[in-house]
This record gives structure tokens, sequence and C-alpha cells, in this order.
């Protein structure tokens, strides 16, 4: 408990790395996430292809890897990204595949009917979308999309091996030199996430309530 | 099925190129089988220590770092470490009569080497070990065998002027997260700005890529990493630690600890100490061996 | 598969502008490709020597990474047959209508699901020892594999056995059949049929999350990757560093996107088959696909 204390700065650093990392990274995965769902659907063969590229080959790649190319990969073309930034891209930009899937889910799971209903009464494919369908597709995604969230809060921890001190970081950091307090290092890095996913969880489960659709 | 295409260009791209060669596996080509140490043969113990139980047992388990240029490297052909740790753990083993094929190698990092010492999952344990008074709490510690030096290493040139850790003040600086020298630039050059990675060669990657100013930790892995790219790189070369590397054992085993102590001033004085480093460290940094340092019985 | 109902067919205007959109995003792409290569090589990335060493057999490299692969796999499968084992009875237990058993098994699911699969791995190659149990840095990665993914599995297949049509078990259970025997005979072989695919798609999580090992120096392919690049830092410096990691990337995309594929085509035979067909769709759900990283997921 002592060293939890002496060592409380070092945990609430790091709780807001991984805080804010989460919510750059949710926010780029949420918008991109979506914009590719939208290209899947679309009428437009290369672009339904494009999208889908993208989702097959983020979904495959451990994060890791994607890690490895943004950090390491992209200077062997000249670009250099800082390691904060970096984290938030490699995160935002894997994530975003998993959102896509589930944002069309949700496109799928919108009656046919109300997509002709739209045609029908003379709107575009862009218009169907954004003013028919998509917004009871959210609203059927939000358990699944509260899961990536949840999910992707827990997969931050990779940026630990790419310079991001964030909250795993601190299980080699504290441990090398108090290799006696392991458990207590481990248990508050687990809490650390705890205050991040279960307030996440709590949030999800009232607003699915509150959106949810009667069929 | 498109992936069967994909898939055969890449083995028609793979045997073309199988039919160059790499400068890596030249090398492999060229290096001949290393020589090892010295085996006792004829050695007795007395019954009941740790000495004869695995004296008796034939087989020893070494736990060693895998990631530390000069000191422990896994050798992808071979699969066994090699370093200068490892021939000071093949000079222990040696004593004991136990031939370097017996010894069992067993990765561990910082964060288990206390804890499989403890449990008795590994003998000992020679893995760029700093002695301190931490972890004397924990384990009891043999040698030192060597005292390593933190140093800085900078992009060829040394463009930023960087000649002393006081210089690092709102320089990026990178090292490994959870190792002695990253503490150090925390501890006593709070204005220097850390990046930390979980190996040294992502640090390496990173300097050249501009992306540090500088990569701090000890001298022999610093030396290793310049060797590499010596276009690129170039070390400070003035060291400002003193970093005891020991090995650690079971603590309360006096009598293991006395004989390890035994052996390494006796390989300190009879030359093997120093034909271990030429084998290894010295190899790599083409420096030849230092002093050996003093052995402290605690 | 796409939504077509969400657009009306285009017509030939559309499709006009539709081509001139394909072909000027062709030509970016292409020069996009185009630049990424110059400057590879304008940096020396694309030296015919670097990649040799990916094909050399005599620098040890692409034996070290096939048994890396293979290494990969064993965990991946080995952890899969035994999540599938371990999935099932919690499932089962859970739907058993028992509370001695039902709070058990759902507080264990809970648990499981709501641990960072890193710390659990951790917690069972470092901790455990401290408590007299030794495993292997094998069984340690396939532990804490197992005991993650079975929660999620369990989940899964009560979505599965739920699925059945409720007239059946209510059919079975009129026979005069036991709840056990109805589970058995009746629920379980449809649920497991039906479950097939998502559990091959499964895998493809259990491979990225073996990567995980690289924490207790298992050597799967990330792990051996990073090491083979540590071997040659002294020696070649960062010469073939990009190039490890590009193979070992491929490595994974090319035997996930084969597990993919074989998880689409089982799922189109099932779909076929008159057994299962008339049935709901099941999907793995998107979040368990991303893998369990290290931190901590509560659903």
């Amino acid at each position: 408990m002592q060293f939890l204390i002496d060592n409380f700065a070092l945990f609430r650093d790091a709780f807001l790395t991984t805080l804010s990392l989460s919510l750059l990274a949710g926010v780029l995965a949420l918008v991109l996430g979506t914009l590719l769902a939208a290209l899947r659907v679309s009428p437009v063969a290369p672009l339904r292809g494009l999208a889908t590229f993208y989702v097959e080959t983020f979904r495959n790649t451990p994060l890791t890897v994607v890690f490895f190319f943004m950090i390491f990969g992209l200077p062997q073309i000249d670009f250099v990204i800082g390691f904060f930034p970096g984290a938030v891209l490699s995160v935002g930009l894997y994530t975003a595949a998993f959102v896509a899937e589930a944002v069309r889910s949700g496109i799928n799971a919108v009656s046919a009917g109300q997509a002709e209903a739209s045609r029908a009464i003379g709107l575009t494919f862009g218009q169907t979308l954004r003013e028919v369908v998509l917004p009871q597709a959210f609203r059927t995604v939000v358990p699944p999309l509260g899961n990536v969230w949840i999910a992707m809060i827990k997969n931050t921890s990779i940026a630990a091996g790419f310079s991001v001190s964030e909250l795993s970081s601190l299980l080699p950091r504290l441990v090398n030199a108090n290799a006696g307090d392991l458990l207590t290092v481990l248990l508050g890095v687990v809490v650390g996430y705890m205050l991040i996913t279960l307030p996440s969880a709590y949030v999800v489960h009232r607003l699915e309530r509150r959106v949810a659709i009667l069929r | 099925m498109r992936i069967t295409r994909y898939a055969a260009t890449l083995a028609a791209l793979g045997l073309a190129l199988a039919g160059c060669s790499s400068n890596a596996g030249n090398q492999a080509q060229d290096t001949s089988a290393q020589s090892t140490s010295a085996v006792e043969t004829n050695v007795s113990f007395a019954p009941g220590t740790t000495m004869a139980k695995l004296h008796d047992a034939g087989t020893i388990t070494v736990g060693t770092k895998i990631d530390q240029p000069g000191f422990g490297l896994l050798n992808p052909r071979t699969k066994v470490p090699e370093g200068f740790d490892v021939e000071i753990a093949k000079i222990v083993a040696g004593k004991l009569g136990i031939a370097p094929e017996s010894i069992k190698w067993t990765e561990t990092v910082s964060a288990n080497r206390e804890s499989f010492i403890q449990n008795g999952q590994v003998d000992y344990v020679v893995a760029t070990y700093t002695i301190n008074d931490a972890r004397k709490q924990l384990v009891d510690f043999a040698g030192p065998y060597y005292e390593a030096g933190q140093d800085i290493m900078v992009a060829n040139g040394n463009p930023l002027k960087i000649e002393s850790p006081d210089d690092l003040a709102g320089k990026n600086v990178c090292s490994v997260e959870g190792s002695t020298p990253a503490q150090n630039i925390r501890d006593h050059y709070p204005q220097a700005k850390l990046t930390l990675f979980d190996v040294y060669s992502k640090c390496a990657d990173a300097l050249d890529n501009g992306q540090v100013d500088a990569v701090t930790t000890d001298n022999v892995i610093l030396t290793g990493l310049v060797a590499g790219s010596p276009d690129k790189r170039e070390l400070v070369g003035k060291p400002f630690t003193q970093e005891p590397y020991g090995i650690g054992l079971k603590k309360g085993d006096t009598e293991f600890r006395n004989f390890i102590n035994d052996v390494l001033e006796e390989s300190f004085t009879d030359g093997s100490w120093a034909a271990a480093w030429d084998r290894t460290a010295g190899k790599i940094t083409g420096q030849k061996a230092p002093e050996p340092p003093q052995v402290n019985r605690y | 598969m796409t939504t077509p109902v969400l657009f009306d067919l285009p017509g030939p205007k559309a499709r006009a502008r539709a081509r001139i959109g394909t072909a000027v995003g062709a030509l970016i792409v292409l020069g996009i490709i185009a630049f990424v290569l110059v400057r590879l090589a304008g940096n020396g990335q694309l030296e015919g020597q670097r990649w040799a060493v990916l094909f050399d057999t005599r620098g040890g490299v692409p034996q070290a990474l096939g048994e890396a692969l293979v290494a990969t796999l064993k965990v991946a499968l080995v952890g899969m047959v035994l999540a599938t084992v371990l999935g099932l009875l919690l499932a089962v237990g859970r739907l058993s209508g028992r509370r001695w058993v039902g709070i058990p098994v759902a507080t264990f699911i809970e648990f499981f699901r709501a641990i960072p699969l890193l710390v659990v791995i951790f917690a069972l190659y470092f901790v455990l020892p401290g408590f007299g149990v030794e495993l292997s840095a094998f069984a340690a990665l396939t532990g804490g594999l197992v005991l993650y993914n079975s929660a999620v599995l369990a989940e899964i297949f009560r979505a599965g056995i739920l699925s059945v049509d409720r007239g059946q078990r209510e059919a079975a259970l009129a026979l005069g059949m036991r709840k056990s025997q109805v589970m058995m005979q009746v629920l379980l072989p449809q649920a497991i049929r039906r479950m097939l695919p998502v559990l091959i798609a499964q895998l493809v999580v259990l491979l990225k999350d073996s990567s995980l090992g690289f924490i207790i120096g298992y050597f799967e392919l990330l792990r051996q990757a990073r090491s083979l690049v540590e071997f040659f830092t002294p020696t070649f410096g960062n010469q073939y560093t990009f190039q490890i990691y590009v193979a070992a990337a491929l490595m994974y995309i090319i035997v996930n996107v084969l597990l993919s594929q074989l998880a689409k085509y089982v799922e189109r035979r099932t779909r076929r088959n008159a057994k299962t067909a008339a049935t709901a769709e099941v999907e793995l759900p998107a979040d368990v696909q991303m893998g369990s990283g290290g931190g901590i997921s509560t659903v």
C-alpha cells in the first residue's frame, strides 16, 4: 500500500496517458470506421474494394506489427512521426477496421424496406445513408461499439513497447527496482484500467437502454 | 483462388532472391566454431553442498538475457545464447564439471530474475545483473565479474555536442524501460526527456531516424550498437557510472557463493576471463579486455 | 456482401463518372506506391542482399522464422482446442439452471473477460511459481489464452445454444428426455455445427494474441523477429530490421487470411446444409476479433 502511495504520481500520469491515448484513438477510429463502413456499401465497386482491403489487412495483423511500421517503417520513406501521435494513429487505424465491421452489421440490420422507401422518395445514396440508415444503424450497434471501445482501451497497452509511458509501461519500470512488489504493481495497473473500463461499460449499458429500437 | 496466386508470386520472388546471398549468410559461413571454456573432469565437493548436487546431476539451469549485445544474444542458428555473460556462466559450470552442452539456458528478464532464483527455477543468473542493496534483500550476489559504465551514444559527428550527461538536459534520450541506466537518468538528470523501448536496437534505429538525440546505457552494449553502423553512430566515450555486474544466486547459500567467487578470482588470474572477453564483447568492440574487477565478499 | 438496396443501379452517366473516378483513384494509388518504392530505394531498403537474408538458409533466418511460425500455430491450436472444450462446459454450466453451478461459472467468465490477458499470462508465469506451481513459457501462454478465450467462447456458445429454436427444446422435454439429454443430444450438436465458422475465426484472434508470449520469452513469430534483429544489430546495424518485420507481418497476414477464408467456406457449406438452414446468422462480435491486448475488458 505504502508502495502505491509513494508512486502515486507515476500511476496518475500513466493513467492520464492511457486515457488521452484512448480518447484520441477512439475518435479517430469512430470517424474513419464509419467512413469505411459507408464505402463498403457504396455503389462504386473500387471504393468497396478499397474499404474491404483496408478492413481485411488491419483485421489480420497484430497491433504490434501496425505499431512497428508506424514508428520504424515510416522513417524508411522519410516520414518521422512522434511517439504519442504514432500510437494514436496505430491504435486508431487498427480499431477503425473493427468499427467499420460493427457499423456495417448495423447497416445490414436496418430493414431493406426503409432503404427502398428512401429511394422511392428520391433520396440519393448519400442522403439515404446519412438521413435514414446510419442514425438507426448507430442505435443498434451501441453494444458492439461499446465493446470495441473497451477492447481498444486494453489494446493501448501495446504502446508501452513504443515509448508511450502508459499504464502497462509501469510493469517493467517499477518491477526492475522493486521486484518484491510485483503483485502490488500488477494490482495498481489493473485498477488503473478498471477506472476507465468499468465506467465505460456502465455508460454503454445506459446508452444501450435509452437508444434501443424495439423490433 | 487469388490467394494462391499471391502465394505463388511470393514464392517465385523468394526463389529469385534465394539465388543471391546475404551478408548475414556469408558471415555465418565464415565463423568457425567458438572455442569453449575448460571443463573440469576430476572434481569432488563436500556432500550436501549445492556444488555436489549440481555436479552429480551433471546439468545446470542458468538464467541469462538474450537481448544484450555483447553480453547475451540468441544465435538463431545454434539456438544457444552467445556473449560475455554466457561465457562467464560456462566458466562457472566448467568448474562444477558440467560441459557447456549440458547447460540449460533460460531467459530471465528484469521482472523475473529474483523470483526465478528464489523458486529455484534457475541455479544462478548471469544477466547484466547490477548488484545493489534492494536486490541483496532478495538474493545473494557473487562477483562482480565486470564493472560496467553508463555511456552515451550520439549520431555520427555529434551534431548536438553532447559530451556528458549534463548536456542531455532538454534532449530526447533513449533507453530501455525497466533498465538501471534509464532509472539513473530519471534520478540524476531529470531534465532529459526519456524515450523508452523494450530493446536497444529500437533505440539505435530511433537515433538513425532522428527520433531521439542520444542513446544511453552500458558502454559495451553501446559499442556493439556503434559497431553495427559506424557511419551513423558514435560513442561519447566518457562513462559516468559504475555498475558492478554480479552472479545472482539463492539467498543464504554462502558455500555456493564462495565457490563462485573463487572461480571468478581464478579466472581473473589464469586468463580465462580475458579470453572470454576477447571471444565475445571484445570481438564486437575491438577493444582489449579491461582490468578485472575486485570480487566483493560482502 | 454489399447491400444493393441502398442505391439504384447506376445509369450511364453515373457509370462514366465512376470509371473516371476509378482511373484517377488508381493513378493516385499507383503514385503512392511508386513514391513509397522510390523512398525505400533511396534509403537502400530494396537492395537484393537485404531481402535475400529472408531466404538465405546459411544465416538461419528462414529456419528461425519457420520454427517460430510453427510455435505460434502450436500455441494457437492447442489453446483453441482446450478453450473450446472448457468454453462448452462453461456455457452448459451457465445454462444448467442450477444456481450452485451457474453463479460460479458466471463469475469465472466475467472475471477472465475482465482481466487483461497480458496480466493473466504474467501472473501464470511469474507469480504462480511463488506458490509452488512452475509452468513453462508454453504452458503459461497457452493457459492464459485458454482462460481468456474459454470465457469468450462460453458466451458465444451460449448464444448458439439459445439460437436453436425453443420449440425443439420443448418438444424434447415433452418426449420425456432429461435436461442433460436435451442439451447433449438436441441442442449442442446443432449449436456446435452452427458455431464452427465462428470457432475458426476465433483462431485468428488466438494467433494474434499469441504474440503476447513475448512478455514471458516464448519464441513465437514476433518475438523471434525481434530476437533476430537484436542478434544482427552489433554486426550489421539495422540492415535487416525492416525486412524481417515485413516478413513477420506477411506471415501473420497470409495465415490469418487463409483462416478467414476457411471460416467463410465452412460457413457457406453450413448454410447450404438443410439441418442448419433457416437459422439466424451468428457472427463473432467485432470486439472479440480485436484480440485481447494487454489491458482489460469488462463486458
